[in-house]
C-alpha cells in the first residue's frame, strides 16, 4: 500500500508535504519543529514545552485561545505536543476550513511576538506546573519520565535532562526567553508542513504559498553537541526508585540504533518479541506461566540522533519482590541473547508491526504526522511508503546479531521502582489482605 | 510577514456516515455490516447482551471476568495458542464488559479475515474456562485494585461513585468488581454468566471495512450458525442516589501533590429525550477547550491543566460529573469558581457565539470521528447497545443544529441541580480541609484512601 506524496520546499526553507486523499471531507494539517527539549539551555530545563503552551496563546492576529476556538469552531481537533527533539502542532478540520489551519499556523510561525504578554506567560506557567503535577508527581511511577533519560544519558548530554522541566527553571523562564528561542527555533527554515486528506494540489500549494511564502528565514539555530554517545552503557546501571507504590515495577533501557538506521528495525522486532502483546515473551512467561507480573510492555523512544533507547516495562504482582521481578526479566533477556529467536517469533512480530501500520494509516492526523517525522528526523517524507517493507525485511539471523550485540549486560540500565514501606496506621487492612490471599 | 485578513470557508463538502446492512440469522444473531473500502482492512465487533448489571450479586466484576476469560482460550487451543495463532495473522483480540454490554473485537487485513474469524468465533462458542486462567486473571484484578489506591485520578472517580449512588445500587460498586467481589469469582459463576447471557439472540456481529454484505453474512453463518441459547434477565435498579442534598467528601491522600476534584450528581440514561440539548449544553459548560469552565479554572487563573465535564451516557442514569485536578492551596477556590459557572449556566441563556461554537463543533467532528473502521464498528455497537433509531448517524447532525439557545437553558435548570451537588476531593486534608470547610457547601466527611 502506497500513499501518495508530493513534495516542495518553499524559497525561506520551509518544507512541504501534500498526501491527497478525498475519500472524506477532512483535512489534517501538520507542523513539525525541529526543537524539542534537547535544545533548551541550562537552567531552563521544560522551557521547549512551556513554549509549545504559549504558541495558543494568540498571535499578532489571533487573540489569546482563540487558537482553540477558530479550530473548534470550524468542527476541527488540534492539540501540540513536545518531545527530546522536535514539537508538533497540528489540527484536522473539515476540509473546506484548510485556508483557516493554514493561516492559524502561518500567523503565530510568522508572529507570534507581538502577542506576547508577561501576564500570559505567568498563566501558562502555573498550567504547566499543575500539568508537572498531575503527570509527574501525582502519578504512580510518573517520575520515570524524567528518571530513565538521566540514568541512561551522560549529564552533559543534550537528552539528559527532564523534558517537563523542574519548578525552578520553570519559575525562571523570562519573556526575552520566548523571544529568543522563538527567533531561533520557530523559523521556516527548522520547520515542515505535512497535509493529509481532502484537498486539490494546485489550490493546496497556492494556500500554502500565500500564508507561508512570506516568512522570513532563520538565521540558524545553534548545533547541538554532545549528542554523540557511545553504543553501549559499558556497563550495567541501576538506580533503585522508593515510591508510593503498590507494585514493583522496572524500566529495563538499551542503548539502541537510532531511529530509521537499517538496525532500528531490527531493535523494534526484537523489542516486539519480547514485548508485544500476549504471544510475546516476557507476557507469556512472567504473566501468564510464573505469574510473578501483572503487565509488560517494550518500546523505543525513537531518537534520530545519538542514540535511540529501546525500553522494557514490567510491573510485578503484589507478591514479587523488586529483586525477583529484576533477575527474571534479566533471565528472559539473558536467554534471548544466548539462545536466540524462532522464525515465528519474527513472523508474528512482523505481521503486528504491519498491520498496526495500515490501520494508523487509515487517520489523515496519522499519515500527516508521521510524513513530518520522516521529514523531519530522516529529511524524506516519502520513508513513510517504505516502512512495512523494512520490517518485513528484519530476519531471524538479523535480531539474533543484534541481541548479542545489544542486549548484553553491558549495555543495560535499570530503573526500578520499590513500594515505599507505609508507616504504621497508613497501612490499609485491604492492602494486607490482598497480600495474604 | 502574515496575512491579515481572516479566511472564509467555502462550501463544505458533504459526507454521510457509511452505509449498512442489517439482517439476522435462523439461531437469532444480528450481522450489521458497514462497507468501507479505503484500506485493505476489516474491523469486527461483536456486542452482546451481557453487562455489569448481570453480575451475581456480591460478585461483582464477574461480567468483565467473563469478558477477559474469553481470551483464556477455547476447547481446541489454550490460551497460549490462541493469542499466537491471531498474533500471527497480524491481530489480536479485545474483550470487555461494561455497564450496558459485553464487546469482543479485532481489526484485521482483509486477506486474513477468514481464518481470524474462525477463531473469533471460536473463542464465542468453546470458550474453556480453565480453572487456572480464571484464577490468574482473578490475581491480576486484584493487583489493579491495590494501584488504584496509588492513582488519585481513578481513586477519584471510582470514590465519586460510590459517595454519589446508594449502597446496594450496582452503579455504587466499580464496574469490574472491589476485591471482595472479585475473590469471591468461581470458575461455575463464569460458566454460569456465560450460559446464561452469551446468546445468539442477544448477539450482534458488526463488519466495517473492506467487506460486502453477503460474505460477511455467509462467514457468520459459517462459524457461528450452530450456535444455539435461550436469553433471560433480571430486573434491577442499578442508579439509586445516596443523598438527597449537597454533601462533601473529602478522601485523604497526605501524600498528594494535587486535589483531584470530582463534582457532579446522578444524571440521566443515554436515552433521554432531551440528549441533544444536554451535549450542547455540556460543550458550552465544560465539553470544550474553549468550555467556561476550562477557560476560568486554567486559562483565567491558571488552577489547573485541565478541566472538564461530562454526562456518562448509561442505558440507566450514569453521572455527570464536572472533573478537574488542581494545585491543593486552591482546591476552595476552584470549588466556588466551578459552582459560579454552574450557577451562571442556569441563569440565563447562552450568548449566540457560545451556541454556535458547540453546534458547529459537533456537526463538524463528525465525520473526523469516523476515519477508521474500528471507530465505525463502535459507533454501529453503541447504536445496538442503545437501541438508537437506524437514521441516528444521518440525523445526527441536523439534530444538533436545531437546538437554541433556549434549549440549552432548559436543559441546564433541568439536568444541572445545584442543590443536589456532590462533591469528593481526593487530597491532602491537612491543606484543603479548613479552606472547604468556609466554603459551607454542605454535609462534609473526611475518610481514608481505601480501596472498599
Amino acid at each position: 500500500m502506497q500513499i501518495p506524496i508530493e513534495t516542495f520546499c518553499l524559497d525561506n526553507g520551509l518544507l512541504v508535504t501534500l498526501s491527497q486523499d478525498n475519500t472524506a471531507p477532512i483535512v489534517a494539517v501538520n507542523l513539525w519543529y525541529h526543537v524539542g527539549s534537547a535544545n533548551e539551555k541550562a537552567g531552563r530545563t521544560g522551557f521547549a514545552h512551556l513554549f509549545e503552551h504559549m504558541l495558543f496563546q494568540g498571535s499578532e492576529h489571533v487573540e489569546a485561545n482563540e487558537h482553540f476556538e477558530l479550530v473548534q469552531r470550524a468542527g476541527g481537533t488540534l492539540n501540540g505536543s513536545t518531545w527530546l527533539e522536535r514539537t508538533n502542532y497540528f489540527e484536522t478540520v473539515p476540509s473546506n476550513q484548510l485556508e483557516l489551519a493554514l493561516w492559524l499556523e502561518a500567523d503565530r510561525m510568522g508572529a507570534l511576538l507581538p502577542a506576547m504578554t508577561q501576564k500570559k506567560l505567568d498563566t501558562q506557567r502555573d498550567v504547566v506546573k499543575n500539568e508537572r503535577r498531575w503527570s509527574v508527581d501525582n502519578q504512580p511511577y510518573g517520575t520515570w519520565w524524567e528518571k530513565l533519560p538521566a540514568l541512561a544519558f551522560p549529564e552533559s548530554h543534550p537528552f539528559h535532562h527532564s523534558l517537563i522541566g523542574s519548578m525552578e527553571d520553570l519559575s525562571k523562564a523570562s519573556l526575552e526567553d520566548v523571544e529568543q528561542f522563538f527567533r531561533t527555533f520557530y523559523t521556516p527554515d527548522n520547520a515542515v508542513l505535512s497535509i493529509a486528506g481532502d484537498f486539490d494540489a494546485a489550490a493546496a500549494r497556492r494556500l500554502v504559498e500565500n500564508h507561508f511564502g512570506g516568512i522570513p528565514r532563520g538565521k540558524g539555530k545553534p548545533a547541538l553537541v554532545g549528542l554523540e554517545v557511545a553504543e553501549r552503557f559499558g556497563e550495567t546501571l541501576r538506580a533503585v526508585v522508593e515510591d508510593d507504590v503498590s507494585l514493583p515495577r522496572m524500566y529495563l533501557a538499551f542503548r539502541s540504533p537510532v531511529f530509521g538506521s537499517e538496525d532500528y528495525y531490527v531493535a523494534s522486532i526484537t523489542g516486539a518479541i519480547l514485548g508485544m502483546r500476549q504471544g510475546s515473551r516476557l507476557y507469556r512467561s512472567l504473566v501468564r506461566e510464573k505469574q510473578i507480573a501483572a503487565d509488560a510492555s517494550a518500546f523505543t523512544f525513537d531518537l534520530a540522533k545519538g542514540s535511540d533507547l529501546l525500553i522494557l516495562d514490567v510491573t510485578g504482582r503484589p507478591e514479587t519482590s523488586a529483586e525477583q521481578l529484576e533477575s527474571e526479566v534479566e533471565r528472559e533477556v539473558d536467554e534471548l541473547v544466548e539462545k536466540g529467536v524462532t522464525g515465528e517469533e519474527v513472523q508474528r512480530a512482523i505481521a503486528l508491526i504491519q498491520t498496526d501500520i495500515i490501520t494508523a494509516l487509515q487517520s489523515a492526523s496519522e499519515r500527516a504526522d508521521r510524513i513530518s517525522m520522516f521529514a523531519t528526523l530522516l529529511g524524506d517524507p516519502a520513508l513513510i511508503n517504505t516502512q512495512a517493507d523494512k520490517y518485513g525485511a528484519v530476519t531471524r539471523e538479523s535480531v539474533n546479531a543484534f541481541a548479542r550485540d545489544r542486549l548484553g549486560a553491558d549495555n543495560r540500565a535499570k530503573l526500578i521502582y520499590v513500594p515505599r514501606i507505609r508507616e504504621e496506621g497508613e497501612a490499609e487492612a485491604e492492602i494486607v489482605e490482598a497480600m495474604a490471599s | 510577514m502574515t496575512i491579515a485578513t481572516r479566511p472564509t470557508p467555502g462550501p463544505a463538502r458533504e459526507y454521510h456516515f457509511p452505509a449498512f446492512t442489517r439482517s439476522v440469522l435462523a439461531n437469532g444473531i444480528t450481522v450489521i455490516v458497514a462497507r468501507v473500502t479505503k484500506l485493505p482492512l476489516v474491523s469486527v465487533a461483536t456486542v452482546i447482551d451481557a453487562t455489569a448489571l448481570d453480575d451475581f450479586r456480591e460478585k461483582e466484576g464477574l461480567a468483565e471476568l467473563t469478558a477477559q476469560s474469553l481470551r483464556e482460550g477455547t476447547e481446541e487451543r489454550n490460551g497460549v495458542r490462541l493469542a499466537l495463532d491471531l498474533e500471527k495473522l497480524g491481530t489480536s483480540l479485545e474483550a470487555g464488559a461494561d455497564w450496558d454490554g459485553t464487546v469482543l473485537s479485532m481489526t484485521v487485513l482483509r486477506a486474513n479475515l477468514d481464518q481470524a474469524f474462525e477463531i473469533f468465533a471460536e473463542t464465542l462458542m468453546s470458550p474453556a474456562f480453565r480453572h487456572e486462567d480464571i484464577e490468574r486473571l482473578k490475581a491480576e484484578r486484584l493487583a489493579e485494585r491495590m494501584q488504584l489506591l496509588d492513582e488519585p485520578r481513578g481513586l477519584a472517580d471510582e470514590s465519586f461513585s460510590r459517595f454519589l449512588y446508594a449502597r446496594g445500587a450496582r452503579y455504587a460498586v466499580p464496574m469490574s468488581g472491589s476485591s471482595k467481589s472479585v475473590r469471591g469469582i468461581s470458575r461455575d459463576d463464569v460458566q454460569q454468566m456465560y450460559q446464561r447471557s452469551y446468546l445468539p439472540s442477544s448477539t450482534t456481529v458488526i463488519f466495517a471495512g473492506d467487506i460486502k454484505s453477503d460474505e460477511a453474512v455467509k462467514l457468520v453463518e459459517l462459524r457461528l450458525g450452530a450456535w444455539k441459547g435461550e436469553h433471560s434477565r433480571l430486573a434491577i435498579e442499578p442508579d439509586r442516589a445516596a443523598h438527597t442534598t449537597r454533601s462533601l467528601e473529602i478522601v485523604a491522600k497526605r501524600d498528594a501533590a494535587q486535589s483531584e476534584l470530582r463534582i457532579g450528581h446522578i444524571g440521566v440514561p443515554r436515552t433521554h429525550p432531551d440528549y441533544f440539548n444536554i451535549v450542547v449544553m455540556n460543550a458550552v459548560l465544560g465539553g470544550l477547550f474553549s468550555s467556561r469552565i476550562n477557560l476560568n479554572l486554567r486559562e483565567a487563573h491558571g488552577y489547573t491543566y485541565g478541566a472538564s465535564s461530562y454526562f456518562d451516557w448509561r442505558r440507566h442514569s450514569g453521572p455527570f460529573v464536572i472533573s478537574t485536578a488542581v494545585q491543593s492551596e486552591v482546591t476552595a477556590d476552584a470549588i466556588s469558581e466551578t459552582l459560579k459557572e454552574i450557577d451562571s449556566m442556569r441563569a440565563s441563556e447562552i450568548s449566540h457565539d457560545e451556541l454556535t461554537l458547540a453546534t458547529s463543533y459537533l456537526e463538524g467532528v463528525f465525520p473526523i470521528r469516523y476515519e477508521t473502521t474500528a471507530a465505525i464498528a463502535s459507533a454501529l455497537a453503541s447504536m445496538v447497545t442503545f437501541d438508537l433509531p437506524e437514521n441516528y448517524f444521518d440525523t445526527y447532525r441536523s439534530n444538533i443544529s436545531a437546538v437554541t439557545a433556549h434549549d440549552v437553558l432548559e436543559a441546564a435548570r433541568r439536568h444541572v441541580r445545584p442543590e443536589e451537588l456532590q462533591i469528593v476531593v481526593v487530597g491532602n486534608p491537612d491543606v484543603i480541609r479548613e479552606p472547604i470547610e468556609a466554603l459551607n457547601f454542605g454535609g462534609l466527611s473526611v475518610r481514608e484512601a481505601s480501596e472498599e
